[in-house]
């Protein structure tokens, strides 16, 4: 190796200097703007905070892509889920009349809405694709109530930063940041192709997060919470998801 | 230009800077030279380990769904485009295997995009400073009196002859390789980026061309999965060559930066550049 000339040390210097204060403001903005996802420990932390961050920074008001009704897939795959509990085979039972979502945590009125209290609400539709992590995906037109009107409908908090919302399916649960939970395409879905939800593609009551994968796209939802922190729930890694290996944030 | 460095047989350093002190190492036998510069032997091994990464994880996710499909949807109820003929990790999938593998989808879908970092970000590193020391218009851009089919095929026929390589090429890459570069840095990597891309809901959120402009989703991921494929293919046609050129001598090239050039008088009398 050669000697380390001025010119070397100099530039060396102003990288370095500008290596640490670039990464000083990046951990500033990523704390002001909320972009550390809740699973950024462990071996897979960086590259999942940097996923999040980089898409959250690109995205924040993106939308999905909505299909013309022609693209609507023929044969949707439904994918499987557990065996259903007896609390769903009740509501099934009786026509899911008594289906209840209750919406509680930083909130200023903790609300239980039934399926006729949410059709109330402005009900939009729109066509999107499902897209699942294994690969395959479909298109469909989804119709619900956009997350956002039930938020406004109970007043919550500016200090919220995530909404976490729960299956009757009690392993799985799911939350997301408030640029999805407001954004415009994340629904309340009761429809679906000018129907009914079928109970196998979520029906009574699914989340839609379009911008991410199908996962989050919880079925059967019964319960949502507003909340400032993560860490309360189940083991604080931000949904059933991180628990069982994969990531909590789904934009890729 | 940097002044050359060679080490003779002895240990004694010797810096040459014009031609005319290169006479004093004329005679020497065995000698070495500088054939990688730094920035690209590091920027190589942390692509290597990153391509692996993402080759075995991507292996792990094609398994829960090896089917593929061209256009916007597809799924178990749709015809695919073409199957790979493997059991899944998902039952939901007919494979005629009655087997159903391990989920491994969790962590390799974590360690597929940090390691898609670490090569996006390395590869960003490479090409700009390529640009900057001229190791991209030097090194990979291929010769003003080579750009023409018959220096193509003067390499060519010469791996086929299996004769020994120019003595230039101990310091610098021929026209072969130098296409070769530069399809896999230029045409190959951003393809297999952009369709890794077009992937992800949320990216085709911000910049819905990305997917749209490929046929759709279906197909974002089948081209995907081809471009991974001519990647293989590359590496294991790179790799022959290095072992026919001396596996061990070419990959302690790589590590340290310095070939034992034998024809050293040829070499250093000619006005090839180092590959920095």
């Amino acid at each position: 190796m050669g000697k380390i000339s001025r010119r070397k040390l100099i530039t060396g210097g102003l990288a370095a200097t500008a290596g640490v204060s670039g990464l000083a403001v990046a951990t500033g903005l990523a704390k002001r703007y909320v972009l550390v996802p809740p699973d950024c420990r462990g071996i897979y932390g960086a590259g999942e905070t940097l996923t999040y961050a980089a898409q959250r920074l690109m995205t924040r008001h993106s939308l999905a892509r909505e299909f013309p009704r022609s693209m609507i897939s023929e044969k949707p795959f439904a994918n499987e889920t557990s065996p259903p509990n007896d609390a769903f085979k009740r509501h099934q039972a009786s026509g899911f009349l008594d289906w209840k979502l209750s919406v509680d945590g930083m909130v200023v009125h903790p609300t239980s809405f039934s399926l006729a209290d949410l059709r109330s609400l402005p009900v939009r539709s729109q066509i999107t694709e499902v897209v699942c992590e294994e690969g395959w995906s479909y298109v469909a037109e989804w119709i619900g109530t956009p997350l956002s009107e039930v938020l406004n409908a109970v007043g919550v908090l500016p200090q919220a930063r995530y909404i976490v919302y729960f299956s009757i399916d009690r392993d799985w649960w799911e939350s997301i940041d408030m640029a999805d939970a407001l954004h415009p395409q994340t629904f309340l879905t009761m429809g679906m192709n000018n129907g009914d939800l079928p109970v196998s593609f979520g029906g009574p009551l699914r989340m839609r997060v379009p911008r991410q994968l199908g996962y989050k796209s919880v079925k059967y939802i019964t319960r949502l919470t507003a909340t400032d922190n993560l860490k309360g729930f189940g083991k604080g890694l931000g949904s059933a998801s991180p628990e069982a290996g994969y990531a909590w944030y789904a934009g890729i | 230009m940097r002044p050359e460095q060679v080490r003779l047989d002895g240990g004694r350093l010797c810096y040459s800077r014009d031609v005319s002190a290169v006479s004093t190492v004329t005679s020497v036998r065995n000698s070495e030279t500088l054939r990688h510069a730094a920035l690209v032997r590091v920027t190589h091994w942390i692509t290597v380990i990153s391509f692996f990464a993402l080759l075995i994880t991507g292996g792990e996710i094609v398994i829960s769904h090896p089917r593929f499909y061209w256009g916007e949807t597809g799924n178990v109820n749709m015809r695919p485009l073409f199957t790979i003929p493997i059991p899944s990790s998902r039952d939901t999938v007919p494979t005629g295997y009655g087997y159903v593998m391990p989920d491994q989808n969790g962590w390799s879908r974590y360690l597929h995009f940090q390691s898609a970092w670490v090569l996006v970000l390395t590869g960003v590193v490479y090409v700009l400073v390529s640009l900057w020391n001229g190791h991209l218009r030097k090194n990979l851009l291929p010769a003003k009196g080579e750009r023409s089919w018959r220096a193509v095929w003067g390499v060519i026929a010469r791996y086929l002859r299996r004769a020994p390589a120019d003595a230039a090429e101990a310091r610098s890459y021929n026209v072969v390789q130098r296409i070769a570069y530069l399809s896999v840095i230029f045409v190959l990597f951003p393809l297999v980026i952009w369709t890794g891309l077009a992937l992800s809901p949320a990216f085709n959120s911000a910049v819905p061309a990305a997917v749209n402009v490929l046929g759709g989703r279906q197909s974002a991921r089948t081209l995907h999965f081809f471009a991974s494929g001519l990647l293989v293919l590359f590496l294991v046609v790179h790799v022959a060559m290095v072992a026919l050129a001396g596996f061990w001598s070419r990959v302690r090239a790589m590590i340290t930066g310095r070939v034992v050039a034998r024809q050293e008088h040829t070499v250093i009398s000619e006005k090839s550049t180092v590959v920095r």
